[in-house]
């Protein structure tokens, strides 16, 4: 009937009777590589914006970026970001190892770099608006500070989540559940550290320079 | 920091009051005791028969995938009626307010709608017509039927995929809030910027709009991981990719556009949000604000969005095809390439939507030439359809019409389409009805692969067929009712009439507007005959059984497990051999033969946390509208702390041990035997219940 027939059906295996099952850290992280692709659209959007909404007219001859960024400023958050990753990916190898403390600690670094990080941003925010730069001022300064404060607000649900895995590694151990979500959670940090190559460059580095 | 309100506001209940219920509305009022009287009496006959606990275990914390996809196929089959019905007003105004002579009533000044109201009914159509009528359609079918065509027991996250659900319905509730509480957007269901920002759009309208396309947009992504993962990862043993059965195929590649564009749609309606809420100035007409952007915004997400609804329907096409045309599938790996081929030109062709932006001639150009471009993979597909039928074996049954109308309705929207695509022809018909002719009849390919679908694979989910008679009486209704609306739609277009009119100034065209409201009339006796579609199949259902291969000539996985699904999909998984494998077994004779033994199988636990997670972001959303802050921060809250009570609960599922699944299937073969023979339709000692098999008593505590 069908051009393709080539399996013999005197021999054929027709039914998986040792059930091979799925593998379910496999399965999951796949599933969330996919949101962080996602993700990374709502950034790439974002971007766009970014762009066209930095000519010198979007600024409506307010402040630009050229005179409030300070990319010294802006590069301890850089430094902070990439240390708090550094300390994840360290307290991976604590997994690896199968040590709890190992893990922990890491984490616990991670946390701390990370709020670091959320410190600088919005205290770098609150200056802003007291010299009368906010979302309201022009449409440059609202795709400037929307798209930082995405950013930020992806590294707060973050903190929230590595303080949700600390706990539960404490009180659950090393479980499949746990594990995916550790392997999940190293997936989207980087990923927050990745972006914020493309912010610090495209708005803060650029912004400085234009 | 907020932006200042026109209106009343105040802490507690926000901008609500109750001068924003349309109580005095000669429309809505009596509507609203319509539908509150029809609640009362469902809630009174679940009541009177005791449903509740069914309602709660069997499908309100189920996390079965294909009683999830049931549910979505009834919110798309109502939201399909509600938007009909705003469709039946749209033609019932402008046939009425014809001409400087035409009467008004209920305070308008021609025909019967006020323009405000006007221009909620046909925003309203439009969203609901694509994101509450035609996407829970098709996600609704991908759920059922790609996880038992891979061979698979569930989704890849059940859990996820309950949630997905939950978070579309209430985008739906939401959107039917609108109708009684306060106005929906009048801005028609894309926007226009900057009409939508809060100065010239001062009411509660586009916040509705705002956040039920962000909902539904947060659910549509969800389910397109879902699918996804489930197509890559949750395969049987033996199904190479090219062995997959197409509408799977199709299904992947319409969820690579919705995981890859609707993170456009959620961060273009982000920023309106934020244009209104916090002042900002993304979409504004001064200080720097730039309108084109919301468009191309919109749009990116807007076109894409488009084929992620028609692949799915190109998909159930290529599947009902080669069944009643007794052949395989012609042209199988030129379809997978077609599919591919426009799902990523899809990305190329945003622009087309507004050519009259004034980008120039290049720009123009390429966006034309790439519009084009989808006609040579729509082209091949329409070709391996017609080739696949031809010297077929043909059954001109209900579901077969359907997707040959569906055929049809593709030749006149992707011709039309190709028309559009030339922009000499575009700035003339620009916002014009040859647009809504256009598009509609490349919506209704979808509404005929879906009403194909529903009868193709009725059987495989209830376990009885539908009635072929009535089905094929609904068709033509529905056919006779395409034609009449839609060929004078085309008409009035080259004669002129823009799109939205409340009022329609030219007397010369009220033939027209007759004959569209005659096939308006039509599409509502269609509408009648699915009722009594229904009712005839429902009521001779014993007569309908039918065994695992439904329709004698079936394909692809699906039909080789038995109707009605049972919860497991597969009491074994089976071993994939060839592309067709339920046509290769049935050639050889290996259909009816059996596992020689059963295995324990797992399956993971109801939960009732995606319908409190799904009820609380309506609540977040309802509150967003209405500007009640304690509320939204209350329900954030409340998301995000059920969201980690659940991550540390996890779930470990539960075993079905192998005697009983042994039993289980020897209770479906005893009934299938009873209905090859048809000897004893009915078990034992009981009246069959539609979808008895799907209702099997769980073994999960809840």
């Amino acid at each position: 009937m069908s051009a393709h027939s080539s399996t013999d059906p005197k021999t054929a295996v027709l039914w998986d009777t040792h059930d091979h099952g799925h593998d379910v850290i496999s399965t999951r992280t796949f599933g969330f590589f996919l949101y962080l692709l996602s993700d990374g659209m709502i950034f790439a959007t974002l971007f766009a914006a970014y762009g066209v909404l930095s000519y010198s007219h979007s600024y409506a001859a307010g402040p630009t970026p050229a005179s409030f960024v300070h990319p010294w400023y802006t590069f301890l958050q850089t430094v902070a970001l990439f240390l708090s990753v550094l300390a994840y990916g360290m307290g991976m190898g604590g997994l690896k190892r199968g040590s709890k403390s190992g893990l922990l600690s890491g984490l616990l670094a991670a946390f701390v770099l990370g709020v670091v990080f959320l410190g600088l941003d919005i205290h770098d925010m609150m200056d802003l608006a007291d010299h009368g730069i906010t979302i309201m001022t022009s449409g440059g300064t609202s795709a400037f500070i929307f798209l930082t404060q995405t950013h930020a607000a992806h590294i707060f649900f973050g903190l929230v989540w590595i303080a949700v895995m600390i706990l539960q590694v404490m009180i659950q151990g090393f479980t499949t559940d746990t594990v995916g979500r550790l392997l999940s959670l190293r997936m989207f940090w980087h990923m927050q550290a990745i972006i914020w190559v493309f912010v610090y460059i495209f708005v803060y580095l650029w912004g400085y320079m234009s | 920091m907020l932006v200042p309100l026109a209106g009343g506001w105040n802490p507690l209940l926000g901008r609500l009051a109750l001068d924003q219920i349309p109580y005095n509305n000669p429309i809505l009022a009596p509507l609203f005791v319509v539908v509150a009287l029809g609640a009362l009496a469902l809630i009174a006959l679940i009541t009177y028969y005791h449903k509740w606990g069914y309602l709660w275990k069997e499908w309100l914390t189920t996390v079965d995938h294909k009683k999830l996809g049931v549910m979505y196929i009834i919110i798309g089959l109502v939201m399909l009626f509600r938007g009909f019905v705003d469709g039946l007003m749209i033609r019932t105004q402008q046939v009425w307010a014809n001409g400087p002579d035409s009467s008004g009533v209920f305070g308008a000044v021609h025909g019967y709608l006020t323009p405000f109201h006007f221009g909620q009914v046909y925003s309203a159509h439009g969203l609901i017509m694509i994101l509450l009528a035609a996407t829970p359609l098709l996600v609704g079918f991908m759920n059922i039927i790609v996880p038992i065509q891979v061979g698979a027991r569930d989704m890849a996250y059940p859990y996820l995929n309950a949630l997905g659900l939950w978070i579309t319905a209430a985008g739906a509730a939401l959107i039917m809030a609108s109708l009684f509480i306060g106005d929906f957007s009048h801005n028609g269901w894309f926007g226009y910027a900057p009409l939508f920002e809060i100065q010239y759009s001062p009411g509660v309208g586009v916040d509705y709009w705002i956040w039920t396309l962000e909902l539904l947009a947060l659910g549509t992504s969800l389910g397109g991981i879902n699918i996804i993962a489930t197509i890559v990862k949750m395969r049987a043993p033996g199904m190479s990719w090219f062995k997959l059965p197409i509408f799977t195929w199709a299904s992947l590649s319409a969820n690579i556009i919705a995981l890859t564009s609707f993170p456009a749609l959620q961060l273009a309606l982000a920023l309106v949000a934020s244009d209104r809420y916090l002042g900002s100035h993304f979409f504004t007409a001064g200080l720097g604000g730039n309108l084109m952007l919301y468009t191309n915004l919109f749009w990116i997400w807007g076109h894409p969005e488009v084929y992620f609804v028609i692949l799915p329907a190109f998909g159930m096409m290529s599947e009902i095809f080669p069944v009643f045309s007794e052949k395989p599938l012609f042209g199988y790996i030129t379809m997978v390439a077609a599919s591919f081929a426009i799902a990523g030109v899809s990305w190329l062709v945003w622009l087309h939507h507004f050519f009259t932006m004034g980008a120039g001639p290049e720009v123009n150009s390429f966006f034309s030439i790439a519009t084009m471009l989808v006609g040579i993979p729509t082209g091949v597909k329409v070709f391996n359809w017609a080739f696949t039928m031809y010297r077929g074996r043909l059954t001109f049954s209900a579901a077969m019409l359907w997707a040959i109308g569906a055929l049809f309705l593709l030749l006149v929207g992707g011709l039309t389409g190709m028309m559009l695509a030339i922009p000499a022809i575009n700035y003339m018909v620009h916002n014009s009805v040859f647009v809504v002719a256009h598009f509609h009849s490349m919506l209704l390919v979808i509404v005929y692969a879906v009403f194909g679908s529903v009868i193709f694979w009725f059987p495989k989910v209830f376990g009885f067929k539908l009635d072929e008679y009535w089905a094929k009486v609904m068709f033509w209704l529905f056919s006779a009712g395409t034609v009449g609306v839609f060929v004078p739609m085309y008409m009035l277009g080259f004669m002129g009439e823009t799109r939205r009119l409340d009022y329609v100034f030219n007397t010369a065209w009220h033939p027209y507007l007759v004959a569209e409201e005659i096939g308006i009339f039509l599409y509502c006796l269609s509408v009648v005959a699915f009722f009594v579609l229904l009712y005839v199949s429902i009521r001779d259902r014993v007569k309908n059984q039918v065994g695992q291969d439904a329709w004698g000539t079936s394909r692809s996985l699906e039909w080789l497990t038995h109707s009605p699904v049972p919860f497991y999909n597969f009491a074994v998984i089976p071993h994939i051999n060839e592309r067709d494998e339920v046509a290769w077994r049935r050639q050889h004779g290996l259909v009816q033969k059996q596992p020689e033994k059963y295995l324990d199988i797992h399956m993971p636990n109801n939960t009732g946390m995606a319908l409190y997670i799904g009820a609380l972001t309506f609540v977040l959303a309802f509150a967003l509208t209405w500007r009640i802050w304690w509320l939204c921060l209350g329900s954030l809250v409340a998301i995000i702390a059920l969201m980690i009570v659940r991550s540390f609960q996890g779930d470990a599922g539960y075993i079905i041990p192998a005697a009983e699944v042994e039993r289980m299937e020897k209770e479906a073969l005893a009934r299938e035997a009873r209905i090859q023979t048809g000897a004893h339709p009915l078990p034992a000692g009981g009246r069959p219940v539609p979808g008895e098999a799907i209702a099997y008593e769980r073994q999960d505590k809840l």
